[in-house]
């Protein structure tokens, strides 16, 4: 009956899990990174980087508030459709009603943290589920942003409002800038704040929480709100990017920013997740673009690719967390 | 007579040299357990001893790295809990899990279904169960929905589902730690019943009475080795205790006589789902027992007062002015805390650090900043973790790492944090080791000397016994009687009049 200790890479199979249970999803990283370097050089440039870096950012938004959605154990599939209706409320305020850039971008992202609010509020105050909720209010939202475009893109010719996507700070561009600055906040938020707090407790044990004293209500609002307000942050860099405001765009978005989550270790039954792990998480989204854009392969492959990524990071993670033995 | 003698130490259960280790720890070295046919076998010791790995090793939930074991004198080796049933072994889990849509006849059927062809047979299937149902005394038809059933009721099917699989070795693991004094009873006129069939049964329990009252032999375990096996004739509480702790336990109820001061917290007149009309009041330094049945309505006055469920009238004081608690934060702003009964689903966030748990309900008290305080935080939960003599590697660790009873002292830690004025206790020491019992047991002590007012429920009439200055006894949701410390040291009021009481009597 006797098991000898098998050895994994020369450490302790017990090691070798933990180790990977903390480090695992840099690893896996690293090996994509080093796999494509080799099959295509030009994907090691700086500018690459910088390039992934710029158009991860979108993504990352989205995937922020998304972790904190999955973490109280939600989801928020409202998000796509976020994208949507702030581009078209930018398209709608600055090229037909002659707005200014600031007040637009304002109202905009105000309105995402309106639909944010309302879906936190629908699911805590009447135990909805997350996934029924913003499943039907993604609905409604797509079709504000039809109403509100009128059907037809609205091209965006300002070119201050197009600097959001190109501008630079010496050789960085701003949404790389803003993806910093996202990451480091929601770190805080999460780590180190009394709602980061609470956010973990609601997750892991509602009950508990409850029992302890922590307002549901207040504590899922706040984070669809927060998740809704990302979106529209990365709604108005989206459109930026763009030039022009369509009711159209986004759509499977959420797809990208759940996968991010669950790469990064947020787990699905809620109560666990790191900042870190999801920034990583979606550069490895990122890297499968940008590689497999570089090494020449077709598209279809790429979403073929993502899902057998996922679908292998998460089974490698059970295998190596396996809770009950 | 000599055949008479094989007979009887004739073994059906052989567990020989038993070992087993994850990772660095070894959860069991080279254990022994021996179980006679038709016999009650204690298995006694301290969490963290080993029973349940052991428990996990016989229904193939692991495997043991060495040793061998023997079911009916063959060799036995299975790979999980269905091949253990088919072997004629089952085990009925402390905490119940059964899927609350299937109805009992669903639930003894399950993966076992009465066919016709590829259609199931519901009619012969509920048939079948009803009969069955009936030779144990059931209350309910075979068709009623597990949702519906009580625990006790919950369990007792758990049971019936084993025997009618034709298990002769049932293990029962905490089986009446939810259940009480009737339904113990119950539970032990069935366990008499399967012993008289020649069944087995294997018995996990803390609760030293139940061990005296109802098993044959008890082997104790402590720290993962084997001490050895006693025939409960001749064997004395004291020697347990001490075979398990590896040291003499002076007193079991540690209670020291503190000063009583002022009323703190009065209760007029409330009135709720479950009870009604419920008036006491509680003093600084004072241990208030609750005792009764389960479901008498001890819980849900105190979830009430807690203002986790709502209460439909009557009136709280607090220091002699009237309080309104709807929700637990603000009875916890007003110097409230409760410790609930089910730690897993009110008590911790199993999967947070110890810090996180312990720091939860204080934060709106203690953090005022945007940003945690966590040095403040830190040095808070060590302090806190060393008064309780919480054994955890760090306070950094998730929570479900710790054993049941360093669990407990986080509950207990992240309510004395809030430094309450009123602290209720429900069911303080379920599923805690001995020793972790009598610690837990000095630390309301220690918090009524300080002038804190403690309230608390339990089911173990000789803990409610040995601990309270007061004791008020419930029944139906009324309070029917209140014995003082000095009644029960100068013997007036004992177990029996007590539990007489809690079962509606005078």
């Amino acid at each position: 009956m006797a098991k000898k200790e098998e050895k994994v890479l020369g450490m302790d199979r017990e090691k070798f899990r933990m180790f990977m249970g903390k480090y695992g999803i840099g690893v896996i990283l690293l090996i994509m990174m080093v796999f494509i370097s080799i099959m295509e050089p030009a994907f090691r440039s700086g500018s690459n980087m910088v390039n992934v870096a710029t158009q991860v950012s979108i993504n990352a938004m989205i995937a922020y508030g998304m972790c904190l959605a999955i973490t109280t154990e939600g989801i928020d599939l409202s998000v796509g459709a976020q994208l949507a209706l702030v581009s078209c409320i930018l398209g709608q305020l600055i090229s037909n009603k002659g707005w200014g850039i600031i007040p637009a971008i304002v109202v905009a992202i105000l309105v995402s943290t309106a639909w944010g609010t309302i879906n936190g509020f629908l699911i805590s105050k009447f135990n909805m589920f997350p996934f029924v909720v913003t499943l039907s209010t993604q609905l409604i939202i797509r079709g504000l942003a039809q109403v509100v475009s009128g059907g037809q893109a609205i091209p965006i010719t300002d070119a201050t409002f197009k600097q959001i996507y190109s501008a630079k700070l010496g050789p960085i561009p701003f949404p790389i800038l803003v993806l910093i600055l996202a990451t480091i906040l929601m770190y805080l938020v999460l780590h180190w704040t009394k709602f980061g707090r609470y956010v973990f407790a609601v997750g892991d044990n509602m009950q508990a929480a409850i029992a302890s004293g922590v307002s549901i209500i207040k504590t899922k609002t706040a984070t669809y709100a927060i998740s809704g307000f990302l979106a529209g942050v990365a709604g108005v860099i989206f459109t930026a990017k763009t030039a022009s405001a369509q009711s159209n765009i986004g759509v499977g978005y959420e797809t990208d920013a759940v996968a991010a989550c669950v790469l990064g270790g947020t787990s699905f039954a809620g109560g666990v997740t790191t900042v870190p792990g999801v920034l990583m998480g979606i550069f490895i989204i990122g890297f499968i673009y940008n590689g497999m854009n570089l090494i020449g392969i077709d598209s279809y492959y790429q979403s073929m690719t993502k899902g057998a990524v996922i679908i292998g990071a998460v089974l490698l993670d059970m295998v190596m967390n396996k809770k009950n033995s | 007579m000599a055949e008479e003698m094989k007979k009887k130490e004739e073994y059906v259960l052989e567990c020989h040299g038993i070992s087993k280790a994850f990772g660095g720890t070894q959860a069991l070295k080279d254990v022994e357990l021996l179980v006679r046919a038709g016999e009650v076998h204690a298995l006694l010791g301290e969490n963290g001893a080993g029973k349940s790995t052991l428990m996990k090793c016989i229904i193939g939930l692991h495997q043991q790295d060495e040793g061998t074991i023997q079911f009916e004198g063959k060799p036995y080796a299975v790979k999980g809990p269905v091949e253990a049933l088919n072997a004629g072994i089952s085990m009925i889990h402390q905490e119940l899990n059964p899927e609350p849509h299937l109805s009992i006849a669903e639930t003894i059927f399950l993966k076992r279904e009465d066919t016709r062809g590829i259609l199931l047979n519901k009619k012969a299937q509920n048939e079948r169960a009803e009969e069955i149902l009936r030779k144990f005394d059931f209350p309910h038809s075979a068709k009623t929905l597990m949702k519906e059933l009580t625990l006790a009721q919950m369990q007792m099917v758990e049971i019936i589902k084993a025997v009618s699989c034709n298990a002769r070795l049932i293990i029962m693991d905490e089986p009446t730690s939810s259940l009480d004094s009737e339904e113990t009873e119950h539970l032990f006129r069935t366990i008499r019943d399967l012993k008289a069939k020649g069944v087995a049964i294997i018995y996990i329990s803390h609760r030293m009475e139940e061990i005296f009252q109802i098993c044959d032999h008890v082997s104790v375990f402590r720290d993962g080795t084997y001490v050895g096996e006693r025939s409960m004739e001749g064997v004395t509480r004291d020697e347990l205790i001490s075979m398990m702790v590896g040291r003499k336990v002076e007193n079991v109820f540690p209670k020291t006589d503190c000063e009583i001061g002022d009323v703190v917290f009065k209760v007029e007149g409330l009135t709720g789902k479950g009870f009604e009309n419920i008036s006491f009041e509680v003093r600084k330094g004072e241990i208030l027992g609750i005792s009764g049945l389960v479901g008498s309505g001890r819980s849900e006055t105190m979830r009430g007062i807690f203002g986790m469920d709502p209460i439909t009238g009557g009136k709280l004081y607090l220091e002699g002015k009237e309080i309104k608690i709807k929700k637990p934060s603000q009875a916890i702003k007003q110097g409230i805390c409760m410790v609930n009964e089910d730690r897993k689903n009110f008590g911790l966030a199993l999967h947070r650090s110890i810090r996180e748990n312990m720091a939860l309900p204080t934060l709106p008290l203690k953090q005022k900043a945007p940003l945690l305080n966590k040095k403040q935080e830190e040095k808070d939960c060590l302090d806190m973790g060393k008064l309780l003599t919480l054994k955890a590697a760090s306070i950094e660790h998730e929570a479900f790492s710790l054993s049941g009873g360093n669990q407990q002292k986080v509950v207990l830690a992240k309510w004395l944090l809030a430094n309450p004025k009123v602290l209720i206790l429900d069911e303080p020491t379920r599923g805690v080791d001995v020793g972790a019992k009598s610690e837990i047991h000095s630390l309301m002590c220690q918090f009524a000397a300080k002038g804190m007012a403690v309230i608390m429920i339990s089911s173990e009439l000789p803990e409610v016994m040995g601990m309270s200055d007061r004791i008020l006894i419930y029944h139906e949701g009324k309070i029917n009687g209140e014995v003082k410390r000095e009644e029960i040291l100068s013997g007036d009021e004992d177990q029996e009049s007590i539990l007489r009481r809690a079962f509606g009597g005078k």
